[in-house]
């Protein structure tokens, strides 16, 4: 059994995704980590000064810059010669999508040494639930009232795009599969995207007893499908969903109570088109580059 | 070894000799020639540091900062805007206490564009928690570089090595660049805390109480009034081992001074010109460099001033709507005197506009000729 490396007592509300997330990506890297946290729901966490949930060294460094605050801290640790020790950041939707985008991608380009894990809860949660451009179509938020408009940033394709050597998604509801991902990040150098979907009962506008069950049922209506990619092009499944009716992932959130039959119409059908391009994906991979693992 | 060098050179000279381990960097005019330098040592295996060449000067600072926590020697250097847009990186670094050392090439901030000298990108940086050192010259810049380390991971507050764009930067002057084992005496290796050990772990910089916020903005003040002893101690040893030293400011013919000119950067090299010559017609003129900017050096600026009848303070910079940033804190410093000199406010040099010494001669004889300072500064447009 691992120990946790994210102790009891931590700041987050009843049914965070968050908290399960880093409890679990923290319990996959053990000890010997260091931990970089940036304005999100991750840094409130964490706890406040001179408490700590974690047990490893924590920084929680300024929103913008999860991803060169993470790569200067693993130069320096190879300078130091602790090379070895992985160091991993923990970033909002926001602090990704938004308004860590450039950030990331320049960390990105030069392939930084750290392992970056996205804990989407749709939108800006820690300051009240207003949307940023991972908030899906047409859900409410405080600043979309009436529903977003946009839709949700494919942040998956941006990374691939930089041709980082691994990204994946990950899930609260595959535990294991979410904890073999990140082991299986750690044995790589360079930089490593993980992409998890943290379901916020606050937010999503549901009890907190369903957070596991949004998580699981955002994965088997496809809605956020569990995969990897190696070298930006090697993409792999690394579940087969049911393929429930995203109606089943949608009526659990009261976030989406508004919908009319037609928008519930209209998500499923983006929700099969993106399934569709990804197997698109998937079976280009296993068509067989020569470097196929 | 004595070699002809740009300010920019100087400053990648001392960098070097330093040891820095890690240089994160981005383009700006006119400090770029500093970036490129050190990554021309890099490719040839003779800067001894590694280079992150970054997207944006705030992730520049953002990989200093979390470099230098981790326990590694740092480097960066801006200009202008690069510095504007690390702004809220550098309140980031000082509250850290992250002892950073950024070279900072004054440049005109935008609109309209320029790439003139300037010194209201630096000046504006003044409440960020930063030490910040104006240089005259580039042996100076070279010099305080070195000197710049030694302070700040003595006080483990940040600081802005300071020179005028194109002026210092670009010009060429004949500058001792000093023996490596000199360097190596006087700068021993790193140590300074390495926060992130796994064996002792720690959160660091996580929310506080507003009780606990003030005690640490009250310590890093504290620390920061430390800094000026410990600038004139680091001075005082440089000056042992290399023959120089600069001190928190200078002070120049005062005794005697009916007027004394006030400045920093490139016009006080000017000035030391123009107050000889003014010496030289019987004019009794005297300067006054103002190299320490942050921390303050109120005390020694009053021991100079006291006595003097009239005081001209030149600045390349501006605050809309106040003066220049230079005369508002020689001002506040001189309130304590009993009997104060008048201060007489003058903007000159901004967008990088030429201060000639004819210029500084003809500020201190209008200085002489008036009898009250105005409420607001006297431009003097130059060339």
């Amino acid at each position: 059994m691992r120990e946790d490396q994210f102790r009891p007592g931590h700041y987050a509300c009843p049914g965070c995704g968050v908290a399960i997330a880093m409890r679990l990506v923290l319990r996959a890297l053990g000890k010997r980590v260091v931990v970089v946290v940036i304005p999100s729901c991750s840094a409130v966490i964490g706890g406040a000064y001179p408490n700590s949930a974690f047990s490893v060294p924590a920084f929680h460094s300024a929103f913008e810059i999860a991803a060169p605050t993470a790569a200067g801290i693993a130069r320096a640790l190879e300078i130091l010669g602790q090379g070895d020790i992985p160091v991993v950041a923990f970033a909002g939707d926001g602090g990704t999508f938004d308004i860590g985008l450039q950030a990331l991608s320049g960390a990105a380009d030069r392939n930084e040494n750290f392992i970056y894990v996205c804990l989407d809860n749709e939108a800006y949660m820690n300051t009240g639930i207003q949307s940023s451009s991972a908030t899906p179509p047409l859900a409410w938020t405080t600043t979309t009232p009436s529903g977003r408009s946009g839709r949700k940033k494919q942040i998956m394709e941006i990374m691939a795009a930089h041709r980082i050597p691994y990204a994946a998604t990950a899930s609260i509801g595959y535990p294991q599969d979410l904890m073999e991902k990140v082991e299986k990040a750690k044995g790589i150098k360079g930089t490593r995207f993980i992409h998890v979907l943290t379901p916020c009962p606050t937010g999503w506008r549901m009890p907190e007893s369903l957070t596991v069950k949004a998580a699981v049922l955002s994965v088997e209506t496809k809605v956020f499908p569990l995969y990897e990619i190696e070298d930006g092009k090697r993409y792999r499944l690394t579940h087969i969903p049911k393929g429930l009716p995203v109606k089943e992932y949608l009526k659990i959130q009261g976030r989406y109570r508004h919908l009319s039959d037609g928008a519930v119409e209209a998500i499923q059908q983006e929700v099969d088109e993106a399934w569709d391009r990804l197997l698109g994906h998937v079976e280009a991979a296993s068509k067989g580059g020569p470097r196929r693992n | 070894m004595r070699e002809l060098l740009t300010g920019n050179y100087a400053i990648a000279e001392a960098v070097r000799l330093c040891r820095v381990q890690l240089v994160a960097a981005y383009p700006i005019t006119p400090q770029t020639p500093i970036y490129e330098r050190l990554s021309d040592w890099e490719s040839q295996g003779r800067l001894g540091g590694v280079m992150m060449r970054m997207e944006s000067e705030h992730s520049a600072m953002a990989a200093c900062i979390s470099a230098s926590l981790t326990g590694v020697r740092v480097f960066t250097a801006t200009s202008s805007q690069g510095l504007a847009l690390m702004h809220e990186m550098l309140h980031f670094a000082s509250g850290n206490r992250a002892p950073i050392v950024m070279a900072c090439v004054n440049r005109a901030l935008a609109v309209p564009w320029a790439f003139g000298s300037d010194q209201t990108d630096t000046l504006s940086q003044r409440d960020t928690g930063w030490i910040q050192f104006y240089c005259e010259d580039n042996q100076e810049a070279l010099d305080t570089v070195i000197q710049a380390y030694r302070v700040s991971e003595e006080v483990l507050l940040p600081s802005m090595v300071v020179i005028d764009g194109f002026f210092t930067s670009h010009f060429l002057e004949p500058v001792e660049v000093p023996d490596q084992s000199l360097v190596d005496q006087f700068l021993p290796p790193v140590d300074i805390p390495r926060r992130f050990d796994v064996e002792d772990p720690r959160y660091v910089a996580n929310v506080v109480s507003p009780p606990q916020y003030f005690h640490f903005r009250q310590r890093s003040f504290r620390d920061m009034e430390r800094a000026k002893a410990v600038i004139q101690e680091v001075d005082q040893g440089f000056k042992e081992v290399f023959g120089r030293g600069y001190g928190l400011i200078e002070a120049v013919d005062v005794e005697d001074a009916e007027v004394v000119l006030v400045t920093s950067g490139s016009i006080a090299s000017t000035a030391r010109v123009a107050i000889r010559s003014l010496r030289d017609r019987g004019e009794r003129a005297g300067l006054l460099k103002i190299k320490t900017f942050r921390p303050f050096p109120s005390k020694k600026v009053r021991h100079v001033l006291r006595g003097v009848p009239k005081v001209a303070v030149v600045d390349r910079n501006i605050s809309m709507g106040k003066e220049g940033i230079f005369c508002q804190e020689l001002k506040a410093a001189l309130y304590a005197l009993d009997a104060r000199p008048a201060v007489f406010g003058y903007i000159a040099g901004l967008g990088g506009t030429d201060v000639s010494p004819g210029v500084l001669e003809e500020i201190v004889i209008a200085t002489l000729r008036k009898d009250e300072p105005e409420d607001v500064p006297v431009w003097i447009p130059g060339d």
